[in-house]
């Protein structure tokens, strides 16, 4: 249909701009606006797929969750990325390099599945576009994600819950000396424990 | 609306792309401008409430009864004069409000109106919302960061944290009632507490059978509640704009339209967080009692009103939990920012994810779902 090809070649174009523009941008928040701009384009692309699934959880996890990290840290740290594009010259050959590997993967990737279809995974209608999904492709991805794939997606939450447990051990320090909320406290004063009337003399204070 | 309730709507050919596109913007137009006035009327609401409990008359000059007050307040924000603040960074600072009054009458799309009244019935719709109202957070933390000014950067902070933490516990509560219907499909999911109000989700959905999960959904319903005010900054809730501390949090430099557009974008996502929870807990467009008085309207007149019928119940329905979330806002006071990331992280997060548990361990051996 001509209005599917008209939004593949829209959001084709915004995914790639917002991209360039996040390596172009001179302002570090700008870059990570961009990288949410490319997201969305991306997840847009996942629509059009089929694959709305993915799509929003593209949305949920990366631009609800992650992109709003970044943006945490660029926003709050001073980064000065003029100093950091000074290497610009010297790190483009390895960075080429990594680029043009990574896109000769997803090509081979995009032709196997394309041609073979993935594994067991060619009869699930993650792919089949315009016909129209016999199978929400919410429960296909379920219906492989927790038999055939059950060990990697458990191995993957708990690689997931290391990094997450190191994060924590890292930054945790318990300083001795820090008057804490305890918020058991809080919750069970009274009126009675938290109050006392005191007739205060003229000319005189009263002890707390 | 995907599927138009009149026959004669049936010659257009939808297959023509500039007729399915006229339709579509045709169908968007038809939510967009009803909510637009509901958004001027609930405003009002708001304020009567909170005068009414104060014991103030509220607005009551513009029209009768105030009821003109917001179109007042609408005509006073467009001619004031747009001031953007030196060293802001204009793009940015202007696209943030666009944002956010973007998704807030997007995420309309996906929300069933009445049966068949829905402009996108896209089957991962509850997802669509979640991630539309998890992207909310840039409108503000855009705006704050744009100000060039501290209390706005600090106040779109707080929001940004607050917004996240309590999307967790939202999340867990939509599982439960996803486990409840089997569908991520708003319209299967008030389709499926059809029959009466013993049948809602927030009873555990499936009348009699399912009713002792009710000791879990009524809970779940009630964090909903409440982690919706947090996700719209509602009062208790609205440490981003906390006046005794932040001025006015990440708004302070906006003024104008600008401004205006934050105020429609928080009030129809409030609006938004009470007919999703009407629609997850509450039934949706379904009555309360059992309905067989519109069975045999099948011509487009009996269909009309079927529509209706639905209509006027999700409105009841969105404004009792409206008029609820505004009693709130007059009642409780504001809480500390530590109390709140506490209710969020220790609180609500174990609850609802002990809930899910619970209510999955229900359906499959008490209802052998799977």
């Amino acid at each position: 249909m001509a209005l599917q090809a008209i939004a593949f070649y829209l959001m084709a174009a915004a995914t790639i701009a917002s991209a360039i523009a996040v390596v172009s941008a001179r302002n570090p928040v700008h870059s990570v606006l961009f990288l949410i701009a490319s997201f969305f384009s991306a997840a847009g692309l996942f629509v059009l797929l089929g694959a709305e699934f993915l799509a929003m959880l593209l949305v949920v996890v990366y631009v609800g969750a992650v992109a709003v990290l970044f943006l945490f840290v660029v926003m709050m740290l001073d980064v000065d990325f003029a100093e950091l594009r000074q290497g610009f010259a010297r790190y483009m050959p390895l960075g080429g390099l990594i680029a043009g590997g990574l896109a000769v993967e997803m090509v081979i990737v995009s032709t196997t599945v394309a041609t073979k279809g993935a594994a067991r995974l060619s009869e699930a209608p993650m792919a089949s576009g315009s016909a129209g999904p016999s199978v929400p492709n919410a429960e296909a991805i379920g219906g492989v994600l927790y038999t055939d794939y059950v060990y990697f997606f458990q191995a993957a939450g708990m690689v997931l819950l290391v990094a997450m447990i190191g994060a924590i051990v890292l930054t945790l320090r318990h300083k001795p000396g820090v008057r804490r909320q305890v918020i058991m406290d809080q919750v069970l004063r009274t009126p009675k424990s938290g109050m006392r009337m005191a007739q205060p003399k003229p000319g005189e204070g009263i002890d707390l | 609306m995907s599927t138009p309730p009149a026959a004669n709507l049936a010659v257009i050919n939808a297959d023509n792309p500039l007729v399915w596109f006229g339709l579509t913007v045709g169908q968007i137009l038809l939510v967009t401008v009803p909510l637009l006035l509901v958004v001027a009327f609930v405003i009002y609401a708001d304020r009567k409430i909170f005068a009414g409990v104060q014991m103030r008359k509220g607005p009551n000059v513009v029209g009768p009864f105030g009821l003109l007050q917001s179109f007042a307040d609408l005509g006073k924000f467009l001619i004031k004069e747009l001031v953007v603040p030196a060293g802001a960074d204009k793009f940015v600072f202007l696209l943030a409000p666009l944002i956010s009054v973007t998704l807030a009458l997007g995420s309309w799309a996906a929300i069933p109106l009445a049966p068949g009244w829905i402009v996108s019935n896209i089957n991962v719709g509850i997802l669509y919302l979640f991630a539309v109202s998890s992207m909310g957070v840039y409108g503000i933390i855009m705006g704050g960061w744009a100000s060039n000014s501290k209390y706005p950067f600090l106040g779109a902070l707080r929001s940004a944290a607050q917004m996240v933490s309590y999307e967790v516990s939202i999340g867990f509560v939509i599982i439960t009632v996803i486990l409840l219907s089997g569908s991520l499909n708003l319209t299967r999911i008030t389709e499926m507490q059809a029959g009466g109000f013993w049948n809602w989700n927030i009873l555990g959905g499936g009348g009699l059978k399912n009713l002792p999960l009710a000791i879990v959904m009524i809970p779940m319903c009630v964090i909903f509640f409440i982690s919706g005010l947090a996700e719209t900054n509602r009062p208790p809730f609205d440490l981003p704009e906390a006046e005794s501390e932040l001025v006015a949090g990440y708004a302070i430099e906006y003024g104008s339209t600008p401004y205006m557009l934050f105020y429609l974008a928080e009030t129809s996502n409030i609006i938004l967080m009470s007919s999703l929870l009407a629609v997850l807990f509450l039934g949706g467009w379904q009555a309360p009692w059992p309905t067989p008085y519109l069975n045999g309207l099948h011509d487009w007149a009996g269909s009309l009103l079927v529509s209706l019928h639905g209509l006027v119940m999700l409105m009841a329905k969105t404004f009792f939990v409206f008029f609820m979330n505004a009693m709130v806002r007059s009642v409780v006071p504001r809480y500390r920012y530590d109390q709140l990331m506490r209710l969020g992280w220790k609180v609500f997060l174990p609850t609802s994810l002990v809930a899910v548990a619970l209510v999955a361990g229900w359906r499959v051996y008490a209802n052998g779902v799977g």
